[in-house]
């Protein structure tokens, strides 16, 4: 299982993502710089945090035109899994690959905490083996994580059941109905604020991280197995 | 050109927010809403009704996201 981690300039996320990845049984993960405009060979696609083009004009705005964002909507559209964490989550928004956007934290304050997210939807490609309900450590660092979608953006999101994960006890950034992770409708583009790199091992204070990813590697297997 | 970007109604604005609490704090209990956004002056070489229809193209794809933004273009 091969995942690529793309560098944009002004990620910061992406070593935290490789040592991750790189850390979790028959996961490999490699840096892709974002200049490059193929990602064939990879199995999974990881959209590291940071402060891509220094969130210059927004979060995310500049970096949904580098070159390697048209192979990674060509790689979603074929089904591939992408993974969006933090910058990675407002890139895809930005992009258009994922519904709503975000905006500034309500309390205007960056915040860099433990939050506690509930999964909602279990039969998706990034919560293989977690059960709806089931509520995992993930820590979050932004300054501009507060989703945002209008009400008919909002009432298909939790009609389609893309609403993956919610904050619970406390909400960190304001987001609209507590939403921390949602996918698109073929339910293998997720984007999500809380940092599952930061959390896949327990002297990091949490492995709970590791369950999204070692997901995506199960689903890969299976699909991989399917097609044998 | 000048663009003005600006957040939509339904968007909260926290900025705004703090700063309409500042000004109310500072003598001005008159202010009842204040919302920031962003203005931009863009220099064009030649003609610039030329790339008009480029530039609201690129108004709506990089410079606002239509999302949680409004954008207003004025010829300088």
């Amino acid at each position: 299982m091969k995942f690529a981690v793309i560098q944009f300039p002004g990620s910061n996320c992406d070593q935290d993502c490789i040592a991750a990845l790189d850390g979790l049984d028959d996961a490999h993960a490699e840096y892709v710089w974002h200049k490059e405009t193929s990602l064939a060979g990879y199995d999974a696609i990881v959209l590291p945090g940071g402060f891509s083009y220094g969130d210059y004009l927004r979060c995310g705005a500049i970096a949904r035109f580098s070159p390697i964002m048209q192979a990674v909507r060509n790689e979603a559209a074929q089904g591939k899994l992408v993974i969006g964490v933090c910058n990675g989550f407002q890139i895809l928004c930005e992009a258009g690959l994922l519904p709503g956007a975000l905006v500034r934290n309500r309390g205007l304050r960056f915040v860099c905490a433990m939050t506690k997210v509930r999964i909602e939807v279990d039969h998706s490609p990034f919560t293989l083996g977690l059960t709806k309900g089931a509520e995992l450590r993930i820590p979050v660092a932004h300054g501009e994580g507060c989703f945002f979608a209008d009400e008919p953006t909002l009432c298909g999101l939790n009609a389609n059941r893309q609403v993956i994960m919610r904050y619970v006890d406390g909400n960190p950034n304001g987001s609209i109905e507590d939403i921390a992770g949602i996918c698109n409708r073929e339910r293998n583009v997720f984007g999500l604020m809380p940092h599952p790199d930061r959390a896949c091992e327990e002297r990091l204070g949490s492995s709970d991280g590791a369950k999204i990813f070692r997901s995506m590697i199960e689903w890969v297997a299976r699909k991989q197995a399917r097609a044998a | 050109m000048k663009v003005l970007v600006t957040p939509k109604a339904a968007v909260l604005d926290p900025q705004g927010a703090a700063v309409r609490d500042a000004m109310q704090h500072l003598g001005m209990p008159e202010v009842r809403s204040v919302r920031i956004g962003k203005y931009l002056e863009i220099d064009i070489d030649g003609d610039a009704a030329q790339v008009e229809s480029k530039l609201r193209e690129l108004c709506r794809d990089l410079l606002s996201n239509p999302v949680i933004e409004d954008y207003q273009l004025e010829k300088a």
